[in-house]
């Protein structure tokens, strides 16, 4: 068994032949089987409806699988209890290509936020917080709303929020989807720089240049199904 | 969930009071206007069955005896007829206080005329009981007993008046907890309504929450906090505004309707509110905390 959790936490993500289809019938995903090792970095690429973002929300727990396993950080997720959803998702930081900011709330609430939700002693916030934002470069606009901030800049803030906890997995969804080719270049090097650092990075994109020039594993999609895995590959699928 | 957790969603709570005023208005208007109709009902409802129980109270049965009877015999049948349970209380008028309150009622100021009857009672068999009960709805089964007792002539007692306002007194019974009812039902339908457009609107901030791995308890703890806020603050407002209305209802009708005034009581504000204050705050804080309840728990599926 603990060979198996072993075995597990140095797969990070594993799929074993999942499928997911929506109600109307429709398969999104067809019997795809794929293992992501710990501290790997990984570009998902394909062109729209192959899959990558139901594979996202699959990882996240945010749907289920009509078929197949999936393993996340050694957690099985098909028969995993309501309340452990959370936990599960604690240990998963998440960016989106819309940011998701709490529009009603500052950039340091916003990071702050995720440190309250897993009941983070202030203190730690308090140290924590201002260490993530010199990370991603927004020192001086902790007191901004996100109204207030460039589409970069609220990715960055979106970056900062996944990654305060310490999270063993980062997920990004498209996350230079709204910004302009600098602040594209800025959150991809940041992105590399928390890889370094031992994090898990699985970044879902269309964005050819960058999965050219950053010679990452690279999991190509299509109509569902994988159609490459290269260790370290270019954006094969043609739009 | 740690102490502090807690504080720090109780002040979340608050801030989504302030941050969506708008609908934090509406709820407490919605909450508000259902408690001051229920409210307005019950004062109206509380002061007609006090009319209605005083009315009653009224209302007696009256015993005369047989002629010659004994003053011993008198106190037996009183004696049997107060020690039944839908007797409230018992008078006696003897046959020279009958006549004494004859005289004054009939001769008025010129009483000196009674005087040929000085050492001859008219009414000298004429003493009597008046039995006050404490349910009207039992006076026929009461008069049909007594009648029966030995040494009693006669038993006189106004059935329709005593069925009239045993009957009205259900009928307001009935109406006043169907009206609450449908208020009640009404206010929480308004409040779901009016609670389930604000969390549509906050439905990417729950999402949000659930993604980044907040429990359900923590996503919902500042909504209830803010249901229950909504709900006591849409309570006290109507409280306040029905205790100044009824005050100031109730000294004009004391002070225009003087005659009319003069025959009725009306409860007292005390005795109102200090039934009400209590019920409205439940009611608000339970209409805030079911609304909440029941409108967030379908967006926690994320």
């Amino acid at each position: 068994m603990y060979v198996y959790k072993i075995y597990m936490l140095w797969n990070m993500i594993e799929l074993e032949n999942v499928s997911k289809s929506y109600s109307t019938g429709a398969p999104a995903i067809k019997g795809i089987s794929l293992k992501i090792e710990n501290g790997e970095f990984v570009f998902i690429v394909g062109n729209s409806g192959s899959g990558k973002s139901t594979l996202i929300k699959l990882l996240m727990k945010e749907l289920e699988p009509t078929s197949g396993k999936i393993y996340v950080n050694g957690r099985f997720l098909n028969n995993m209890r309501r309340r452990k959803i959370a936990d599960h998702r604690r240990d998963i930081g998440v960016v989106f290509q819309d940011f998701r900011l709490l529009r009603d709330r500052n950039v340091y609430e916003n990071i702050a936020f995720a440190q309250r939700v897993v009941e983070t002693p202030i203190r730690v916030i308090r140290r924590r917080v201002p260490a993530m934002l010199a990370l991603v470069g927004l020192s001086e606009k902790y007191r901004s709303y996100p109204k207030e901030l460039s589409g970069g800049e609220q990715q960055r803030v979106a970056l900062a929020r996944a990654l305060v906890n310490n999270p063993s997995i980062l997920l990004a969804d498209e996350p230079t989807g709204n910004l302009d080719p600098k602040n594209s270049w800025e959150i991809m090097k940041l992105l590399e720089e928390i890889n370094k650092r031992g994090t898990t990075v699985v970044v879902v994109t269309h964005n050819r240049e960058i999965v050219d020039a950053m010679n990452k594993r690279v999991i190509t999609m299509h109509k569902g199904v994988v159609l490459s895995d290269e260790k370290k590959g270019g954006y094969l699928y043609e739009d | 969930m740690k102490i502090s957790t807690i504080g720090y969603s109780s002040g979340q709570g608050i801030k989504n009071i302030k941050r969506n005023k708008l609908f934090s208005l509406a709820s407490v208007g919605t909450i508000a206007a259902c408690i001051f109709l229920m409210g307005l009902f019950y004062s109206i409802i509380i002061n007609v069955r006090h009319m209605i129980t005083a009315a009653e109270e009224s209302v007696c049965i009256t015993v005369f005896f047989d002629e010659g009877i004994a003053e011993d015999k008198i106190k037996e049948i009183g004696n049997k007829i107060s020690k039944r349970i839908e007797v409230s209380r018992l008078e006696f008028t003897s046959a020279e206080e009958a006549w004494e309150n004859y005289k004054v009622d009939y001769f008025g100021e010129n009483i000196e005329l009674a005087e040929g009857f000085k050492d001859d009672n008219p009414l000298a068999n004429c003493a009597y009981y008046e039995v006050y009960l404490n349910d009207l709805s039992m006076q026929s089964a009461l008069k049909t007993n007594i009648e029966a007792m030995e040494g009693v002539r006669s038993v006189r007692a106004s059935d329709i008046t005593a069925n009239t306002l045993s009957d009205f007194a259900k009928i307001v019974g009935y109406i006043s907890l169907a009206i609450i009812i449908i208020l009640l039902a009404v206010g929480i339908f308004l409040i779901s309504n009016t609670v389930m457009i604000g969390i549509t609107v906050r439905k990417e901030e729950i999402r949000i929450m659930k993604l980044i791995g907040a429990t359900d308890f923590f996503v919902r703890f500042p909504f209830i906090v803010e249901g229950i806020i909504i709900g006591v603050v849409g309570a006290i407002i109507p409280i306040v505004v029905l205790m100044v209305i009824y005050n100031k209802v109730m000294s004009y009708l004391v002070t225009q309707f003087t005659s009319f005034t003069s025959r009725i009581s009306f409860v007292s504000s005390n005795d109102i509110f200090a039934f009400m204050i209590p019920m409205a705050l439940i009611i608000g804080a339970g209409i805030g905390f079911i609304g909440s309840m029941i409108t967030i728990r379908k967006h926690l599926k994320v």
